[in-house]
């Protein structure tokens, strides 16, 4: 197992028991609020959390902080950006652009131009770029077509192959099905297996506006 | 040399806040009540400021010279963490400001008694307290801005700090823009009351030596010396503060850490 979590909790999260084998996809689903964003948050180390985190092997206490989240991305629904330009923030080749359907001179403009869209593919092109070994994705395709979602399904895919291990937040049981080897639900802070009916919520068209209940700071 | 102010003088000086209470009266601000309030309470505070410093002057005492400054400290740390909208939450929110100027004002001050002005014996109150007191008044400003920047600032750019976190940046690098802009926020103003000094301002310090009958180049060289007094402090100051700050709201594992903010008021 590339990570196993044993009795991880935090707040109204867990405990949770989890294992992601490398080059494996689980899709996390649930009803906003159920904690899915605390979850992937206390994986990331973000948050303090009790429980234990192993990543191949090794105890999460014995890896420094920025190591760990090195080696387990991150992609928040709605990442931050710390420069005015693209190009400060990540390295992007042209052929990982094009993957994603993004143009090579978006990296030359202003985030703050960027639809919500493009932004989340690039900080999913960021996240990759540390090369981590497991990834946490948090409706990375929220704000996206149905042909720039299809883009993103099939660059993860293409990292699974080297092993990667994914673990991944989505509304769209479509989605689920087709990315993940399994499916996993998070009901009221703890995970059940299998999926359910997910509010009812198909992927939602392309309003950017964010749909998952964000923690409370 | 001195002209002295007599208490009448004083009440013919007062009677130009009569315009507030005109203006308070003429076009309904409501306050005039608080006029009233604010200038018994100058009067009241400076009269036993006097009072106390007469009696400080007269004895001469490292205890009660340590004592006065002591106050003088905790009474401006009350004030740094009221001005915070963000305040660190527990005892933090007190004792950072107030131990980062503790820190500051009393090494600037000591360092001028020890170099600059050497009074004999070294405590003596005449020099430690107004010392003291000028460089905690601006000390307390730089780093009452410098950690309300540093909170605010860190709250609203928190997905660009947790961004370069989840990319493996340490606690340093990940709030370094956020840092660097609490700093210049905390040293602005003394930057530039400097740079304005003697062109825009005269400062109160030297028209107040000028007045009691201090020769003009004396009180321009006090005034430069206790200039730089107040840019080290601040200087110092500020940096404890914010980098205190920093490793407060931020932990060992480098997350960053708000939920240790106090909510606004």
């Amino acid at each position: 197992m590339t990570l196993e979590v044993r009795g991880l909790s935090r707040g109204p999260l867990g405990p949770v028991d989890l294992a992601l084998a490398a080059g494996s996809c689980t899709a996390l689903q649930g009803p906003s609020g159920a904690g899915k964003t605390l979850l992937l948050r206390a994986l990331a180390d973000l948050d303090p959390a009790q429980g234990t985190v192993t990543l191949a092997g090794e105890e999460r206490a014995a890896i420094d902080g920025p190591t760990w989240r090195r080696r387990v991305g991150y992609l928040p629904a709605e990442p931050g950006w710390w420069a005015d330009r693209v190009g400060a923030h990540l390295d992007a080749d042209a052929a990982s652009l094009a993957a994603l359907r993004l143009a090579p001179a978006l990296v030359e403009r202003p985030v703050a131009e960027l639809s919500t869209g493009e932004r989340q593919r690039l900080a999913l092109l960021r996240a990759l770029a540390t090369r981590p070994e497991v990834l946490l994705l948090d409706e990375p395709t929220s704000a996206l077509d149905e042909e720039a979602a299809r883009a993103v399904e099939a660059l993860v895919g293409a990292r699974r192959a080297h092993g990667l291990a994914v673990l991944w937040v989505t509304h769209d049981d479509a989605q689920a099905r087709r990315v993940a080897d399994r499916v996993l639900r998070l009901e009221a802070g703890r995970l059940v297996e299998g999926e359910g009916d997910d509010e009812g919520a198909p992927n939602a068209p392309d309003d950017g506006a964010p749909r998952d209940g964000a923690p409370a700071p | 040399m001195t002209i002295p102010v007599t208490d009448r003088d004083l009440v013919v000086a007062a009677s130009l806040l009569l315009i507030h209470g005109g203006l308070s009266l003429g076009l309904g601000l409501g306050v005039g009540r608080q006029v009233l309030v604010a200038a018994l309470r100058m009067v009241v505070q400076l009269l036993l400021v006097g009072l106390v410093l007469v009696w400080l002057f007269e004895s001469v005492s490292p205890l009660t010279t340590g004592l006065a400054a002591l106050v003088m400290i905790l009474f401006a740390g009350r004030e740094v963490s009221a001005r915070q909208e963000r305040r660190l939450g527990g005892a933090w929110g007190y004792g950072l400001g107030t131990g980062a100027m503790l820190f500051a004002t009393v090494t600037v001050t000591v360092f001028a008694l020890g170099t600059a002005l050497r009074p004999d014996p070294w405590y003596d109150p005449r020099y430690a307290i107004p010392l003291l007191g000028m460089v905690l008044g601006n000390t307390m400003n730089g780093i009452s801005l410098g950690l309300h920047a540093l909170s605010t600032g860190l709250h609203r750019e928190r997905a660009a700090v947790e961004a370069r976190l989840c990319l493996g940046a340490t606690r340093w690098e990940a709030t370094r823009s956020v840092v660097r802009g609490a700093l210049r926020t905390g040293l602005m103003p003394i930057v530039n009351s400097m740079a304005a000094t003697g062109l825009v301002a005269l400062p109160g310090m030297m028209t107040g030596q000028i007045l009691a009958g201090a020769d003009p180049d004396t009180a321009v060289r006090y005034q430069m010396l206790v200039m730089f007094l107040i840019a080290g402090g601040t200087a110092l100051g500020s940096v404890v503060a914010v980098y205190g700050g920093v490793l407060r709201l931020t932990d060992e594992r480098h997350r960053l850490r708000l939920d240790r903010l106090r909510a606004p008021r």
